[in-house]
This record gives structure tokens, sequence and C-alpha cells, in this order.
């Protein structure tokens, strides 16, 4: 092996700035693929049943998308650094009740500190996520699972079979979904604040590039001095806090509360991310593309009743699509890898 | 096998000499993931003996295991793919699927021993699209099999919608939880107990299994050094959609009901128990034994709580607690002790 290294030092040498607008050449190929199946996927809807876009239906498309897009977001920093948080739904779930039961048990808090406490549980479990893969060192797949079930049950046992009805919490809260500014709504608008400042931060802020370097290769990014415990620890936090997030969007939008809420939401998170060239080994992703992933997620999801496709055909057709989507990922991996001639061939 | 000598299966019965440790052999099987999780079943069996009433009868062990059939087998072979460094999340869309095509080959009305053997295939066949997937395609199995367990669940749905088939005869439901003449123990039971003897015996006394722990350690490795790695991996996930699909027949026939959406979310139940039975989700380590202790201890603790009338929101805490802890705390001790090694001065 160290033969053949030897004689590719030069042409590594030589390629490395090649090898970078490789890279981000075919981030920009996937990303438009999917943009351009967005594109196609809501035309032919239209052109099938022009109600589709209408302002009341891409509102709700928008509305739709939305909690899909946050924890799409959040789940992508995680498997950039090669992890996953599998606790997402739970998150969600606990948020969603915690940001109720405040608004029934202390009526006089105002709006805005009963969000950010919502917010806040998800970030506590983001971090005892986070504390427990970085600091005691175990598989981000089992402790995420495991915190799955405990915060799922830690829900079950706060609510204790109780319900939070729409009436329970203020209109102005409830109202959220219907502010819109130039006829986007509200929580639609946060999540485009969430895409476009975590897109910023990962790639333009030193700690955010550092998170690829670590997915890519952690002893490798150990050894050049990264702080690699910090740098895993730092998106399941963020992953927790926007979970929470979503989990008070999703109160404000839904009314109707208990335990059960954003179960089995963890898979489709990866999923919207996977979808959206986020390779799940690490190393390589935006979250645009998650956030493109999420949004065609949730059109197929409107736009199959449009074209009067039995709504049951739903979940066979995203598992097509996540299927495909790697397929091409791994098919544009190929090429570039043949392209820079084994300069930079690891598999995703 | 040459890779034997760089992978000592950590659950093996033959562990090699550690020239460092010079603890007895008894200390060593104590240490071992497997006596520790077979360890917390037995004191949760006893605990649940002494203070769970009806817990300690022949009746409820019978339901016990009627309980974790579909668990247990499904991690018999997951524990084998696991070994290998791969994941099989579609299981539990492989069950439903099969079960929904079990109910629509009845309607049309075909035999049930037909119905049964092509259930069968199809979970082959299932298995095969994943195992392509990855050994062909080289697609990663985390993502293919999250693909496909959307993918398989949505084609159940498609075929039967949210309707049941729920008019299989008495003779084969009833059959289906029928009990061993004699015992309260349903005869499921000697079927898993005999797969899991030959899924053991594959894993701890074959070539073929020495060769999962190679690859699950280091596939390129694995690769070089003869095993073919890409045809062990395809024959795994073939296993793997079968079981699930023999799962899926005795779940259908069990609960008297095909559905598209039987056993939704079983898979994460089962990657819990085989985690839990010490086998490691980077692969190359684990053994079959700590799974079955793994798959009985969430049983046991499940049983005996709802028995206790325990609302199910404190086995979810109790899982998951479990699951983390018993990866942490090996951890933290491997840790301490590599520690006390570097302190020491080097004999």
């Amino acid at each position: 092996m160290t033969g053949v290294s030897a004689t590719q030092a030069p042409v590594a040498e030589h390629g490395g700035n090649g090898a970078v607008r490789t890279g981000r050449r075919i981030r920009q190929v996937r990303e438009l693929g999917i943009l351009l199946a967005l594109v196609l996927l809501v035309a032919i809807t239209t052109l099938t049943n022009p109600n589709f876009l209408s302002s009341q239906s891409v509102r709700d498309l928008l509305l739709g998308a939305t909690l899909l897009t946050i924890l799409a977001v959040g789940q992508s920093m995680v498997i950039i650094t090669r992890n996953v948080d599998l606790s997402v739904g739970s998150t969600l779930g606990l948020s969603a009740f915690a940001t109720g039961t405040l608004f029934v048990s202390l009526p006089a808090l105002p709006i805005p500190v009963v969000a950010l406490a919502g917010v806040l549980v998800g970030t506590v479990c983001g971090a005892v996520n986070g504390a427990l893969v970085a600091a005691a060192r175990v598989p981000a797949l089992v402790v995420t699972l495991g915190t799955l079930y405990a915060f799922r049950g830690i829900g079950h046992w706060w609510a204790a079979g109780e319900q939070i009805n729409a009436a329970d919490m203020p209109d102005t809260f409830l109202g959220l979904g219907r502010v819109a500014v130039l006829n986007i709504p509200a929580p639609a608008l946060i999540a485009l604040a969430v895409v476009l400042t975590a897109g910023w931060y990962l790639g333009s802020y030193r700690s955010g590039r550092e998170l690829y370097a670590v997915g890519s290769d952690p002893q490798a990014a150990r050894l050049v001095g990264i702080p690699v415990d910090r740098r895993v620890f730092f998106p399941f936090v963020v992953n927790g806090s926007l979970a929470g997030l979503a989990g008070v969007l999703y109160a404000a939008r839904f009314g109707t509360l208990d335990a059960t809420v954003g179960t089995g939401l963890e898979l489709e998170v990866v999923a919207a991310a996977v979808v959206g060239g986020v390779a799940i080994f690490g190393g390589s992703g935006t979250v645009y593309g998650a956030a493109l992933g999420a949004m065609l997620l949730t059109t197929i999801g409107a736009a199959l009743p449009m074209l009067r496709v039995d709504p049951f055909w739903q979940q066979a057709v995203v598992g097509l699509l996540i299927i495909v989507a790697i397929g091409l990922d791994r098919l544009l991996v190929l090429r570039a890898a043949r392209r820079l001639r084994g300069g930079e061939s690891r598999g995703a | 096998m040459a890779p034997d000598v760089t992978t000592p299966p950590a659950g093996g019965t033959a562990l090699p000499p550690r020239p460092a440790g010079q603890r007895s052999v008894l200390q060593r099987v104590l240490a071992t993931r497997e006596s520790s999780v077979i360890g917390a079943l037995l004191v949760s069996i006893l605990a649940a003996s002494l203070l769970v009433d009806g817990f300690a009868s022949g009746r409820n062990s019978g339901f016990l295991i009627l309980d974790i059939a579909a668990i247990a087998l499904i991690a018999l072979p997951m524990t084998l793919v696991i070994v290998t460094g791969e994941i099989d999340l579609s299981v539990a869309s492989t069950l439903g699927l099969t079960s929904a095509v079990m109910g629509q080959l009845w309607v049309i009305g075909l035999p049930l021993e037909t119905i049964a053997v092509l259930c069968l295939v199809l979970g082959a066949l299932l298995g095969a699209v994943n195992g392509l997937l990855v050994t062909v395609a080289g697609l990663p199995s985390l993502a293919v099999t999250i693909g496909t367990m959307a993918m398989y669940r949505g084609l159940a749905y498609v075929i039967l919608g949210d309707q049941a088939v729920a008019d299989f005869p008495f003779s084969w439901t009833g059959g289906a939880t029928a009990r061993l003449s004699g015992t309260p123990i349903p005869w499921i039971a000697l079927l898993i107990i005999v797969l899991a003897v030959v899924f053991g015996l594959l894993l701890h006394a074959t070539p073929f299994g020495r060769s999962l722990y190679a690859i699950g350690s280091n596939d390129e490795a694995a690769r070089f050094s003869g095993i073919p790695v890409l045809r062990t991996k395809l024959v795994l996930f073939i296993a793997s959609g079968t079981v699930a699909s023999l799962a899926g027949v005795f779940w259908t026939l069990q609960y008297g009901s095909a559905r598209a959406d039987n056993a939704f979310g079983l898979e994460l139940s089962v990657v819990a128990a085989v985690l839990l039975g010490g086998v490691s989700i980077f692969g190359g380590k684990g053994a079959l034994l700590g799974v079955l202790g793994g798959v009985l201890l969430l049983g046991t603790i499940r049983n005996a709580l709802q028995l206790a009338d325990v609302s199910s929101d404190m086995l979810s805490i109790v899982t998951g607690t479990l699951l983390v802890v018993s990866v942490v705390l090996p951890n933290a001790i491997e840790r301490v002790r590599a520690r006390r090694r570097t302190a020491e001065p080097p004999s």
C-alpha cells in the first residue's frame, strides 16, 4: 500500500485543488438533481391538477414540509460527523408535550418563554446523546436507539395517558401557522432561517468545516488537532434543540398533544437527509440538500393524491427514491474517483 | 483460516490465552458479555418470580415465549448480519409484506401450505434485493435497508391497503399457538431452539462463521485473505429475509390477522435485543448465546412489568436505559483498565 501511495503522491499534490472542485461539482450536480426532481414533480402534478399550485395548497405544502426540513437540517449535521440520532422523534414528542403542559400549568407565562422552554427540553435531550457519544465513546446508533426508548418512556410517564387539546393553549400560539409574510407562513420562514444559518455555518466557519473532517476520518481529524469530541458533541446539541423547536411548532400546528407525538419520525428524517445527498457514513452532504430532500418527500405525499395515485403507493415510492438516491451518490463518487484516478476513492 | 489469528471472536468458547492476563478460565468466562447478560436474565427472572404474582407459572412462561417469538426468530440471522458489520432494518417491513401477501393469497384461495412456501420464497427474494444492493451495488446497508424498509412496508399497503384478512382456519391459527403435548411450552419454542442451534453452530463452529468475524473486523483484510466477502454477505441478507418472512407467517397465524402494518417498528426492538446481547454495532464481536439472553431479558422485563400492572412506559425507559448502560459500562471499565495498564510499568 505504501508503495502505491508513494507513486501517487505527485498526482495527489497536483490534484488537491481539483479534488475539492470535483467534490463541490458533485454536490452541485446532486442537489440540482433533487431540485430538478422536485420541479418536475410539481410541474407534472400541476398540469394534471391545476389546484396543486393554488396559494392555499402551496401554503399547506410549506407548512407540512416545515417540521421535516428543520429535523433534516439537524440530522444532517449529526450524520456529517459520521453519527446518527435516532431519538429525534421522541425528543420532538417530549418537547411538544412540555410546551403544552407549560401552557396548561402556567397560563400567565408569555408565549416566547414557553417556546424557549420547549426548545430547551430538546437541547437537554441532545446534550444527553452528545455526552454519551462523545465522552463515553458509545456508538451513536446504540445510544440514540436507547434514548429513543428512554425519552419516549419519560414522555409516556409524564403524560400518564393525558391529552392536551387546542383549547388549553392560547390562540395567538395556535395561529402561528396563519401568520404569513408574502404568503409564506411563519413556520416555513423559521425553517428557511434554520436552513440558511446551518448552511452558512457548515460552509464558512472553521468549526463547521471541521465537522466534515471529523466525519471523513475521525482519527485523521484527531491527529491534525481538531477537538473531535467537541465537534461530535455540538451537532447533537444543535439537533436536539432543532427537534425541540420542531416540537414547539408541532404543538402550535396540531394543538392536540399526547405522549405518542412524533413516533417513528426518526427514520423518515434520516431518509430525507439521505435522499438529499448526505452520505450515511459522514463527511459529505449539505443541509441545503437535506432540506430539498425533506421538501421532495413531503411533496410526494401531497402530489400522489392529486395525481389520483392510490395514496397507499406513497411509502413504496419513497423507499424506491431512497435507494435511487444512494445509488446515484455511489455512481457520482465512482465517476469522480475515476476522474481523479485513485486520488480520493473512498467509497461513500 | 488465517484471519482467526487477528480476530478472536469475543464470545467463542475457545478464547486464546491472553499474554497479559493471569486470570483463570472461570474469571475469563465471567468477564464475557454473554455471562453478564445471562446473569442479568437470571436475576430478573428470580426477582420477577419473587415479586410478581403469577410470573412463575407455566401458563405465563408460555405467553412470554409467544410474545417474544418473532423477535427471537429475527434476531438470529440479525446477529450474523451485525457481526459482519452490516445491518438489516427492513426485517419488520419484510414481515409486514409477507403478512399482506399471505392474506391476499388466502383471499384468492390458495391452500395455506402453498402460501407458506411462497411466503418463504418471497422473504428470500426480499433479502436478496437487500443483499444485491449492498454487495453488487456497494451501497451502505444502513441506508439501503432504511429504503427497503419504506419500500416493503409501502408494497404491503399497496397489496392489502388498510384492510385485514382474518378468516384463516382455526386449525392453523390455533395450531400456531399450540403447546407441546402435556407442557405449557408452545411448539414455536422448539423451532426457535432448533434455529438457534443451527445459527449458533454456523457462527461459532464453522469456517463460515469464523469468516464473519473476520469480515466484521476488517472487510478489506478479509477479502485479501480469500474470504468471499460479497457472497457471504448476500447469503446472510437472504437468510435474514427468509427468517423475517417465516416470522411473518407465524405472526399472521398467531394473531389470526394479516395486516400491512403488522410488526410496525419491530426492527428497532430486534436490533436493541441483539445489541443488548453484546454484539458490537461495528461488527466483529458478539455471540449468539448473548443475543438469546438479550431477547429473553427484554421479554422477561416486559412480561413482569405487564403482570405487575406497571404501565408500558416504564418498559421503554428500562429498555432504553439498559441498552445504553450495557454499552457504556463495559466501555468505561475497559478505559479504566487501560489507564491502569499504562500506569503500571510494562512487565
